[in-house]
């Protein structure tokens, strides 16, 4: 039979779990960017502040985590954390905190960009008005920053999406994971089955990441016309 | 203009650093070994938390793998449920790789290792291993085409492992002259394999015989090279507690020919006529 492989993806429970795995990666994803963007916005604006020593420590955060690779940074929070500070929650938590940090480090910068990029004589004219820092912040920088980092933040949820397939470095049962136990458990009645077990996985990482890219590129275009 | 900034360059070096500085000094402080006091794997924090965590491989048929009902068969996954079940406890599986299979125990991550442990000296270091309930030696496992039958037409080429097995150790220390492809799981290295990335496989012969069962275009030139070796279970050092209730389980065990029976039942269907129980199984009663 020509195409026999596939029916590895619907024997026993095999799609189920595939499914399982696919919401485990995107509950991870959507949880790390929540925490992430709303730290992110913390940081990127502290960093808009004139004092020098919380911009140096939230410097040294953000190259800390851009400079590690993301296995490095999971096997940070899984291996070590519980081994030298009894830090001992479940795998899909560190992998959530690990994710968060991260994000906030990359979103703290964009949010840095965009504050600054706000044109100088809307930040004056605030100030003109009599509103506060806190009030300028939230009436005036805010949000006229969304709509610049917009597009460099639809970037970085995919990237984190696309991430998620490391987790099976630190025992999460993601996508990836379930597939390679399918395809192991099915090698000599199914040879062909790693074809469609990946071939499954890539088309359902695409469905989830393509739509953000679309609306990525479509906010781009806007802001240049 | 390429403007570099050294600020940042410095800041991030220094980052880095300070963060090595810390987790290696922490690493002094405390060695990954138990302290008898506050000991979560202890048999008594077992069962009064009423489930065993073990550590076992999730793509390795027939030693640890998933079936198609996504429920946790194997060699080494009955040994658990059984060792569970003794113990009045539920087991719970931690799915683990060959190379975090020491890092899961000492992040406290699960309290004993059922995932085709070999004995080695250098592992005997940073866990303790209960008796052996398996014996095992690296194999070569090449094309029919082109089979490797001796070490010495390995010289200068390829040969994949994955990392953290007594194969890629073996090799490493006693067979410099071989170049090695290292791969994380099971599934990589087979396939690379099959992808002819190399001459040949190295692995435990007993994965091989398994293997080659269902990949007829491939033979396991070489039966065994290096010392035979031994599979057991493993805790987390100093966890005298678990170590001698395993060593009475697996004495037990024996006794009542348990692991004949879970060769037969979980073993025998992938390895065929070629492998003898007695070949896998240890008799010591």
């Amino acid at each position: 039979m020509a195409h026999s492989g596939i029916s590895v993806l619907f024997e026993g429970t095999n799609f189920a779990r595939l499914m399982g795995g696919l919401w485990t990666s995107v509950w991870i994803a959507v949880v790390s960017l929540a925490i992430g963007l709303l730290l992110g916005t913390i940081f990127g604006l502290l960093r808009t502040l004139p004092s020098r020593i919380i911009r140096f420590i939230l410097l040294l955060y953000l190259e800390f985590f851009r400079i590690l690779p993301t296995v490095v940074l999971l096997f940070l929070v899984y291996y070590i954390l519980p081994r030298q500070f009894n830090v001992n929650l479940p795998a899909t938590w560190m992998a959530v905190l690990a994710f968060s940090l991260w994000v906030a480090a990359e979103f703290s910068d964009i949010v840095r960009g965009a504050l600054e990029s706000v044109p100088k004589h809307q930040r004056e004219s605030g100030l003109a008005l009599g509103l506060n820092q806190w009030q300028l912040f939230r009436y005036v920088l805010l949000p006229q920053a969304i709509q610049l980092e917009l597009p460099a933040t639809i970037n970085l949820a995919t990237r984190v999406i696309k991430t998620t397939s490391l987790l099976l470095m630190i025992s999460v049962m993601d996508v990836i994971n379930v597939g390679q136990q399918i395809i192991e458990a099915n090698n000599q009645t199914h040879p062909t089955g790693i074809f469609w077990v990946y071939g499954l996985i890539f088309i359902l990482y695409f469905i989830v990441d393509y739509p953000l890219s679309l609306w990525a590129k479509h906010l781009t275009a806007k802001e240049e016309h | 203009m390429l403007k570099i900034n050294w600020k940042k360059i410095i800041a991030g070096a220094v980052a880095v650093a300070g963060a090595v500085a810390l987790l290696a000094g922490s690493s002094y402080l405390k060695p990954a070994t138990v302290n008898a006091a506050s000991n979560s794997s202890s048999v008594s924090a077992i069962k009064k938390r009423g489930t065993l965590r073990v550590a076992v491989f999730g793509d390795l048929p027939p030693y640890g793998w998933v079936n198609k009902d996504g429920k946790r068969v194997g060699y080494d996954v009955e040994l658990a449920r059984r060792m569970a079940k003794d113990l009045g406890v539920k087991p719970k599986f931690i799915q683990v790789n060959a190379n975090n299979r020491v890092d899961t125990l000492n992040s406290n991550k699960a309290d004993i290792v059922l995932a085709n442990f070999t004995v080695t000296p250098e592992r005997k270091k940073v866990v303790d291993f209960a008796k052996p309930y398996m014996k095992v030696s690296v194999g070569v496992v090449s094309p029919k085409k082109k089979a490797i039958t001796k070490v010495s037409q390995l010289k200068g080429k390829k040969v994949i492992v994955t990392k953290g097995t007594t194969a890629e150790n073996y090799f490493t220390s006693k067979q410099p002259g071989v170049q090695l492809l290292k791969f994380d799981s099971k599934t990589q290295q087979f396939n690379a394999l099959k992808n002819n990335r190399a001459a040949a496989l190295a692995d435990d012969n007993s994965y091989l015989y398994a293997w080659v069962k269902n990949n007829p275009k491939y033979t396991v030139g070489i039966k065994s090279i290096g010392p035979k070796q031994y599979i057991s279970p493993a805790v987390k050092k100093g966890n005298k507690s678990l170590l001698n209730w395993s060593n009475k389980e697996i004495t037990k065990l024996n006794k009542e020919d348990f692991f004949t029976k879970d060769y037969n039942s979980q073993l025998k269907p992938y390895f065929g006529s070629e492998v003898k129980p007695s070949d896998i199984v240890l008799n010591n009663k």
